[in-house]
């Protein structure tokens, strides 16, 4: 009968836990670097289009954003179509050129990425590539979700 | 003798409350993290033109894609469906002078996209959009011809990259609005 006796293991039961806040620390490390606190409040409604051939902006330190899209008033009522960027409402359009071209100054690599509410007229994205060949920020990105 | 008095207690500092304290750090970036990806369509702006004329383009070399307001996608003043538009460019840029009417080399083939003040965004973007589907099965045809690997998959800044963006460049040129 003996022959049938289970084997017991003579190891301890207990899974050594003294390498756990290192595996946590690199996680802890990881999300760390990967985060993005959100820097901007946005002002204006936007929802993206759809795309299918979009290509990643891999540097993100090269980006500079500039949102199009219906303004926000309170509750859910919106305003008509209003650029932001950075946290401010943008009154002129013709200011946008002396502030990207601050802007380049500082990244000469800049791309600006347009993130444009789906259902606005091109009218207003004219005007602004205009101010942004003025200010010489040529390299722009149309925000898009991706295509499913 | 000098020497010194030692406490009993042992020298090293508590770590078992080590984890706890990553974990909640841990917890309170992975709430916070928004591993957003910044995707889009890529596109460079034609700068502010000098005095200087630019210099002619062929006729045939040029396709014209205009989006009207109503969101009716024009193609050398033909209308054409939004979903045509790839296959119509495929044939366009890769025509090699076999067709008259068409571009010489991809090489000096040219889109021009105009568009009016009133045009939906989104019809834009998914016209963009065929434009650049267009392209993308082009290199990708060209890469799977050449290296047997698709386009997507070759290193960025290689010279099999460099070699097919030479072969299919994408010239998109977005038209000067008109004024009023």
């Amino acid at each position: 009968m003996s022959k049938f006796k289970k084997k017991q293991a003579n190891t301890s039961q207990s899974v050594p836990t003294s390498a756990m806040p290192d595996v946590v620390f690199m996680l802890l490390i990881f999300f760390m670097v990967t985060t993005v606190l959100r820097e901007v409040e946005l002002q204006v409604q936007i929802d993206y289009a759809d795309a299918e051939n979009i290509e990643k902006i891999e540097q993100k330190r090269l980006v500079s954003y500039i949102y199009i899209g219906p303004e926000r008033l309170g509750g859910n009522r919106v305003g008509e179509t209003k650029v932001q960027i950075d946290d401010a409402l943008v009154a002129d359009v013709n200011a946008i050129r002396n502030i990207m071209y601050d802007k380049l100054v500082e990244q000469p690599r800049l791309i600006v990425s347009l993130r444009v509410d789906e259902d606005s007229e091109f009218g207003i994205i004219t005007d602004v590539q205009q101010e942004l060949r003025h200010a010489g920020t040529l390299r722009i990105n149309y925000s898009t979700r991706r295509e499913i | 003798m000098l020497n010194k008095k030692r406490g009993r207690e042992s020298a090293e500092i508590n770590g078992s409350s080590l984890a706890d304290i990553a974990f909640l750090l841990l917890i309170f970036f992975l709430v916070v993290t928004t591993i957003d990806v910044d995707t889009g369509i890529g596109l460079v702006l034609p700068p502010i033109p000098d005095d200087v004329e630019p210099p002619p383009v062929r006729e045939r070399n040029l396709m014209n894609i205009l989006v009207n307001a109503q969101g009716m996608v024009l193609i050398n003043e033909q209308p054409a469906a939004v979903a045509s538009v790839r296959e119509r460019l495929k044939e366009f840029i890769d025509n090699n002078g076999a067709d008259p009417n068409m571009s010489e080399s991809p090489n000096d083939a040219i889109v021009s996209i105009k568009t009016d003040r009133r045009t939906p965004y989104n019809i834009y973007i998914d016209m963009l959009d065929e434009v650049m589907g267009a392209y993308a099965e082009l290199r990708y045809s060209a890469s799977m011809d050449r290296f047997g690997v698709p386009y997507s998959s070759l290193e960025d800044n290689s010279v099999e990259q460099d070699e097919i963006q030479e072969m299919y460049p994408k010239k998109i040129s977005i038209a000067e609005p008109d004024e009023g």
